[in-house]
């Protein structure tokens, strides 16, 4: 250790070290801190969203009502889906990138870091108030994460005036903490840290942040519109007043689309940097993986009206919308392509951190695939709105998002605090998450092809098998994160001292300095040749 | 099929040993072609693009499987160093491309055929309700609501389920087949969605607007869906079911239905007991009320409030009567004026009056709403909101 803290460069400048006590998590500026505060919150958050999806799932073991009554039930899965994307994957990103951005591309810290502190502590007041009207008179929002109009104004339960500030508060986060990335990114770079040479993960999160600042204050804006309907006499989406439900549709998904990119796109990032390092080889494509990403967010503004292919939409618009869903999988193809050229003739090893990545490239693939199934309007009036859906985005979403965020605390984790993973306890986590995660969610597209619809607390009998199956899954997956738990805390408690490199294969800034990260890196930039 | 066929016999083995008592359900694992030239059609569309996906899933996940067998360090492998070409990147983003138009020949051609906007031979507007289905037979005189006949007592685990276990309804929508029929949908509260996926029909009912759908049954037989979108605590408890019969027989049940609309009416005009009331508002109660008042008339405050004990059932009959007919705007409470025959809205309103200790003694006749339904139907005309 001494000898590599001496090698470093701008450590001697460091000239003081954390605060003690709590103001150093409340007044702290620094991005190791605020990027550990997000991930400490994410992992509550996931931990909360996942106590509801084992009630949901607990109450669809059988056939019946047994455990909820069915508006409660609404609540449960609105609750589950609002915190898992608000409240899990989206600052579970954006944890890893105040962690790693900064180091990757050289930078001392974030370009706004008061704002750094900022967008992260409002956070924990916007959930407080969303989880809060659990308790309220009328119950939590009921309406489904994507709340559509009228049945989340002219019906809502009166909590829907605290979702509507709580998702004011959670854009305004995002949307502050999207411009720090992007300030740092084109701002702070190293002397030689071109464009073309920055790491993938930072790529995509640069990207990633163009896409939360154009859709966040849609987002904003349509959460007013419904406050404006609820409270003071507009019509934005009632027809009786001249307004349009539909119209809540074409704003929401024209955020919503995008929305399900800024949770996928740091994925690919994370995926990119951890196949390369057990590849022993450089990642195929560095141009093409930039170009495809590029090329997928701007096409994620040109496809929302594929969430709405059954409220009647012309033909030539189902026809436009089905041509630019479909086209999409061309980019998305690319990268997939490129994993695994990077693999092949490589020299592969399967720590916890790559087995996390490889499975993400295959269970992301048949999210894919069914993904491009629902792109095709005329089968999609078959699978719209029923368990077919709810398996397709779980499928990106958990084997997905949630595998990457989990391959990326696995990979950086030793760099965070200087120890060596548990590989045992690491590889025993991955195994029971993969196999949770599909005797979870794959039945779910046979259920979904046999006509169950989403969001319902009692099916017919012939439903009941599978979801006694996905039911039965879910508590192995459930189960399993606690041991996610426990390995963090053990590897924080562990006595292994991790090298500078962790990996044999490791290429880049963040590797370049000591583990654990001192509290102040690259005070004096480093040179990118 | 042959692979789908094996998992599934795994996967029932394994339930046999883990859950014996679930053996009975059927496996149905893959859409059904159903009964329409277009669900024929779709269900094509679904297979081929599965297959497709299955193709290349293949190669993909067989490059990558064979390298994660052979190119392990520790089986020595030594990585090579190349990380780009050209060539092979082109090819598989030209690849795709051209696979995605061959997608897009057939699901244009499906998609065509399912706008075709020529005229039908019958009507039917179909109207979301929380939670029930209402269908309006345009140009036939005939109007009906279609409620889930699944009763509570099999929802709340008291007794054993029946074969349709909450895909059963008391008034089927019977429709011809053979006939082109256009379903003009809408909605009168929320957006609800309906689906019956052996006619490979899903429309949003949406208010304030109709939406438009067609379909022409080939087979007689009884075809059963559900509501498709979120529409509040009952979302999953208003199922559809059409009960598709031969033109002939379509005439005579048209007929049948009307003669028993006309004796229903001269029902109401006999003079009826509290006890006939209260037998017959006990079940009208349960099927059109208890969903948000609750069974036992307590409700569930503050969105369904409770009729036990409340002003409006002990107070003045006729605005309790009011009520129950025209709804209150802006609330869940719906105007039943519709929804129910004059003897069954009398019957109702004695229930709730007489029932769960509300002993008021009074008895609505069915008479009485007879008039009152035929002085609005008077006055409606002239004032119209």
């Amino acid at each position: 250790m001494s000898t590599l803290d001496t090698a470093v460069p701008g450590l001697h400048e460091e000239h003081h070290g954390p605060a003690k006590g709590l103001g150093r998590w409340l007044f702290t500026t620094n991005h190791k801190d605020i990027g550990t505060l997000y991930l400490w919150f994410s992992l509550l958050m996931f931990l909360t969203g996942g106590v509801m999806a084992l009630l949901i799932r607990s109450e669809l073991f059988q056939p019946g009502l047994q455990l909820v009554e069915p508006g409660f039930f609404n609540q449960l899965t609105t609750m589950h889906g609002l915190i898992m994307v608000f409240g899990a994957v989206m600052p579970a990103f954006v944890g890893l990138a105040n962690w790693m951005v900064p180091l990757m591309i050289g930078a001392p810290d974030m370009a706004l870091p008061r704002m750094n502190n900022w967008s992260f502590w409002i956070l924990p007041f916007a959930f407080a108030i969303l989880i809060s009207t659990l308790f309220m008179d009328g119950g939590a929002p009921n309406f489904g994460w994507t709340f559509y109009a009228p049945l989340s104004t002219t019906y809502a339960p009166p909590s829907v005036t605290y979702f509507i500030f709580s998702i004011h508060i959670m854009g305004a986060s995002s949307i502050m903490g999207a411009i720090n990335i992007i300030a740092t990114i084109l701002n702070m770079r190293a002397p030689g840290m071109t464009m073309m040479k920055l790491p993938l993960f930072v790529w995509t999160w640069l990207i990633t942040a163009f896409l939360l600042i154009a859709v966040m204050p849609v987002l904003a804006g349509v959460v007013t519109m419904m406050l404006m309907d609820i409270h003071f006499g507009t019509s934005f989406f009632n027809a009786a007043g001249g307004g349009d439900p539909v119209l809540f549709q074409h704003v929401f998904w024209f955020f919503g689309h995008p929305e399900v990119y800024i949770m996928i796109l740091p994925a690919f990032g994370i995926v990119s940097q951890i196949i390369p390092t057990f590849s022993r080889k450089k990642l195929f494509g560095y141009a093409s993986m930039v170009y495809a990403t590029a090329s997928i967010a701007v096409l994620s503004f040109l496809v929302w009206a594929h969430h709405m292919f059954t409220v009647g939409l012309p033909l030539a618009g189902e026809l436009f919308f089905m041509f630019a869903t479909m086209l999409i999988a061309v980019p998305t193809g690319v990268k997939v392509f490129n994993w695994v050229a990077t693999m092949y003739r490589g020299s592969l090893t399967f720590e916890t951190p790559m087995l996390f990545a490889v499975a993400f490239v295959v269970l992301f693939t048949i999210g894919g695939f069914s993904g491009l199934m629902l792109a095709i309007a005329p089968v999609d009036f078959q699978y719209h709105d029923t368990y077919f859906v709810v398996a397709h985005f779980h499928y990106v979403l958990v084997p997905g998002a949630i595998f990457s965020i989990m391959a990326g605390v696995y990979y950086w984790l030793p760099k965070w605090t200087g120890h060596m993973l548990d590989e045992r306890m690491g590889k025993l986590h991955f195994w029971l998450s993969f196999i949770g995660v599909n005797i979870t969610f794959f039945p779910m597209h046979f259920l979904g092809l046999a006509g169950m619809p989403r969001r319902i607390p009692d099916y017919a009998l012939q439903f009941a098998d599978f979801n006694m199956i996905a039911s039965i899954g879910a508590f192995i997956f459930g189960f399993s994160q606690l041991l996610f738990v426990w390995n963090v805390i053990q590897n924080i408690r562990s006595r292994e001292a991790a090298t500078a490199r962790v990996w044999e294969g490791a290429q880049g800034l963040e590797w370049e300095v000591p583990s654990p990260a001192p509290y102040h890196t690259h005070t004096t930039p480093p040179k990118v040749e | 099929m042959g692979t789908i066929r094996t998992i599934r016999t795994i996967i029932s083995g394994l339930s046999l040993v883990l859950l014996p008592f679930t053996a009975r359900a059927e496996w149905t694992v893959n859409l059904s072609p159903g009964v329409t030239e277009v669900s024929r059609s779709v269900y094509d569309l679904h297979m081929t693009i599965f297959w497709i996906c299955v193709a290349i899933g293949c190669v993909v996940f067989g490059v990558m499987f064979w390298s994660i067998f052979h190119h392990r360090k520790s089986k020595g492998a030594k990585a090579h160093h190349f990380h780009e070409h050209t060539l092979v990147e082109i090819a598989w983003t030209l690849v795709p491309l051209g696979i995605l138009v061959a997608m897009a020949v057939p699901a244009t051609a499906t998609l065509v055929k399912m706008y075709d906007p020529s005229e039908a031979d019958l009507d039917i507007q179909i109207t979301g309700y929380q939670w029930k289905w209402r269908y309006t037979y345009l140009d036939k005189d005939l109007d009906f609501f279609s409620n889930l006949a699944t009763p509570r007592e099999q929802i709340g685990n008291e007794e054993a389920k029946g074969d349709n276990y909450l895909l059963e309804v008391d008034r089927h929508l019977v429709l011809p087949t053979d006939t082109k029929i256009r379903l003009l949908l809408t909605a009168n509260d929320v957006i609800h969605s309906w689906w019956v996926p052996a006619l490979a029909v899903k429309k949003d009912a949406i208010p304030g607007f109709i939406n438009e759908a067609w379909t022409r049954i080939d087979e007689p037989g009884i075809y059963r869906g559900q509501c498709a979108e979120l529409c509040g605590q009952d979302h999953g408890f208003m199922p559809i079911v059409v009960e598709a019969v031969p033109p002939e027989q379509f005439q005579q049940w048209l007929a049948q239905v009307k003669a028993e609309k006309q004796a229903e009416a001269a029902a109401a005009e006999k003079s009826w007991t509290l006890d006939e009331l209260m037998t017959q508002g006990e079940q009208v109660y349960l099927r059109a009320c208890a969903a948000c008042h609750q069974p036992t008339g307590t409700g569930v405050p503050p969105a369904f409030p409770a009729l036990k004990g409340s002003p409006v059932a002990l107070g003045d009959v006729g605005a309790h009567i009011d009520i129950v007919l025209n709804g209150r705007p802006g609330t869940a409470m719906q105007a039943f004026r519709d929804q129910l025959s004059a003897t069954e809205l009398a019957a109702v309103i004695t229930y709730e009056r007489n029932a769960w200790g509300n002993s008021t003694g009074e008895a609505v006749a069915p008479s009485q709403i007879t008039r009152i339904l035929e002085g609005n139907a008077e006055t409606a005309g002239e004032g119209a909101q």
